[in-house]
């Protein structure tokens, strides 16, 4: 047996439930239909060191303004601040026993504060700002925090229906300890009025597991004279603790 | 007494967090100059293997075809193997020859193929002491996928060790099997192999839970 696999020997993760999560096929998100299996999926009931392991960035180098976006894409002849509301986005990184997860990758990406993203793909009519990128990257902490600096994105048109639109959001993806905690996920605005109308989110069956997605204002944690604070924790698949001892 | 992997319900407070779809913007994130994005520092990519990491050095490129038969050109893939020895290297470091992570994604022009630069994986041995076939596992995520989808790729030269891996035996349909074994190919006297990930209907990937 080789050193490295050799820690995934005890590990085991909760199982992930699938109807709490969205459906692949859910026909109100057009692009659901003939983009979601038929076939079942199979089960690995007995997850082996490929699904138990997975990539620990900590020794990952990032840039000094890597998960700060008011100044990350800044250069010589854009020396400016972006347009919109200052955010902080910040919280924990937790298992489903509330264990925090140090140092690991937690990624987001957004539009600008007129909902349009800097991607070739994007023609909506809102403009591009020119002091902003849209992209953030960082590592949880000893205790499983991350934190963001950003505008706040506006919400957007898509040609799923005839007019819908897209809650303010920013997308957020997540490493966890495995691939087996690997999520991707969007991080909503608490009381934006768009959430329910938004077929992506109306992909989830559970309130409680829209509630998940919510980021809540923290006064507490806001600049005063300078940004408010959202805090969003991310829970990742919890690792169950085993007591095989002749393994 | 403490059943083994017994846990009681007050230890599990939390729910995971909900997953979404990675939307077609996913580049922005998490593949930024296929987004038009200037690159970072050290970017996670597609080049697993440096030229001096040990064992057989090849390319692993496929599409992604949709339930209509189409190419999904948005799509994000993450790789992940064991290296030639059959030893994961969970330490992601550039500078190290050989990495066991790696992104891809297929493109908005040409062919719409995502190709992964790396070195074949060893047999993974298991603690049953069973061995597991070398394979790469793979994550897709696209618009349109509300949670990643995960697979794995076999390799047909390695029809031995398949026919004996308890994960490809775990699928029932021995012609499902066929969905994950990557077919290789020399081109300019460099190994390749190529496998098309089949979302939806004839010839549908075989996709896992765990
Ligand atoms: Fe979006």
């Amino acid at each position: 047996m080789q050193d490295n696999n050799k820690c995934a020997l005890n590990k085991r993760y909760v199982e992930r439930d699938r109807d709490w999560h969205p459906p692949a096929y859910a026909p109100g998100y057009k692009t659901s239909v003939a983009r979601s299996p038929s076939q079942a999926l199979v089960s690995l009931w007995n997850a082996t060191t490929s699904e138990l392991m997975g990539p620990d960035f900590r020794k990952l180098r990032m840039g000094s303004h890597d998960n700060d976006l008011l100044l990350n894409y800044r250069d010589a002849e854009n020396p400016g601040l972006p347009v919109g509301e200052r955010i902080i986005m910040f919280g924990r990184v937790l298992d489903q026993f509330g264990k925090p997860v140090p140092h690991t990758l937690v990624e987001m990406w957004q539009a600008n504060a007129g909902g349009r993203y800097r991607h070739k793909k994007d023609v909506y009519l809102a403009p591009l700002d020119p002091n902003f990128g849209g992209v953030g990257r960082c590592l949880t902490d000893e205790d499983g925090w991350y934190r963001f600096r950003t505008i706040k994105p506006g919400p957007y048109p898509w040609g799923n229906g005839i007019n819908t639109w897209r809650p303010a959001h920013i997308h957020v993806s997540v490493m966890g300890p495995s691939i087996s905690t690997r999520l991707i996920t969007q991080m909503y605005f608490e009381g934006d009025p768009l959430i329910p109308l938004c077929p992506i989110v109306q992909t989830l069956n559970d309130q409680e597991a829209v509630d998940t997605m919510i980021a809540r204002l923290d006064m507490a944690r806001s600049r005063p004279m300078d940004s408010l604070a959202y805090r969003f924790d991310i829970v990742v698949r919890g690792e169950l603790q085993t007591y095989f001892e002749n393994q | 007494m403490q059943q083994p992997n017994s846990v009681s319900c007050s230890e599990l407070m939390l729910r995971e967090t909900a997953s979404q779809t990675a939307g077609p913007y996913v580049h922005i994130g998490l593949a930024l100059h296929v987004a038009g994005l200037p690159k970072r520092d050290e970017e996670l990519w597609n080049q697993m293997a440096r030229p001096e990491a040990e064992g057989e050095h090849i390319e692993v490129i496929g599409k992604v075809i949709d339930g209509n038969g189409d190419p999904v050109r948005d799509a994000l893939l993450e790789a992940w193997q064991a290296d030639a020895h059959g030893e994961y290297q969970p330490e992601y470091d550039q500078h190290k020859p050989f990495n066991s992570f790696g992104r891809t994604a297929t493109t908005a022009e040409g062919d719409s193929e995502w190709s992964l630069i790396t070195v074949k994986p060893g047999a993974v041995g298991l603690s049953n002491g069973r061995v597991m076939a070398p394979h790469i596992n793979l994550a897709i995520f696209a618009r349109g996928i509300n949670i990643h989808l995960q697979t794995r790729l076999y390799f047909e030269d390695e029809a031995e060790a398949n026919a004996a891996c308890p994960v490809l035996n775990a699928v029932e349909s021995t012609t499902r099997r066929q969905t994950l074994v990557a077919k290789r190919e020399e081109v300019d006297g460099k190994v390749r192999y190529r496998l098309d990930i089949r979302l939806q209907g004839e010839g549908e990937t075989v996709f896992f839970d765990f």
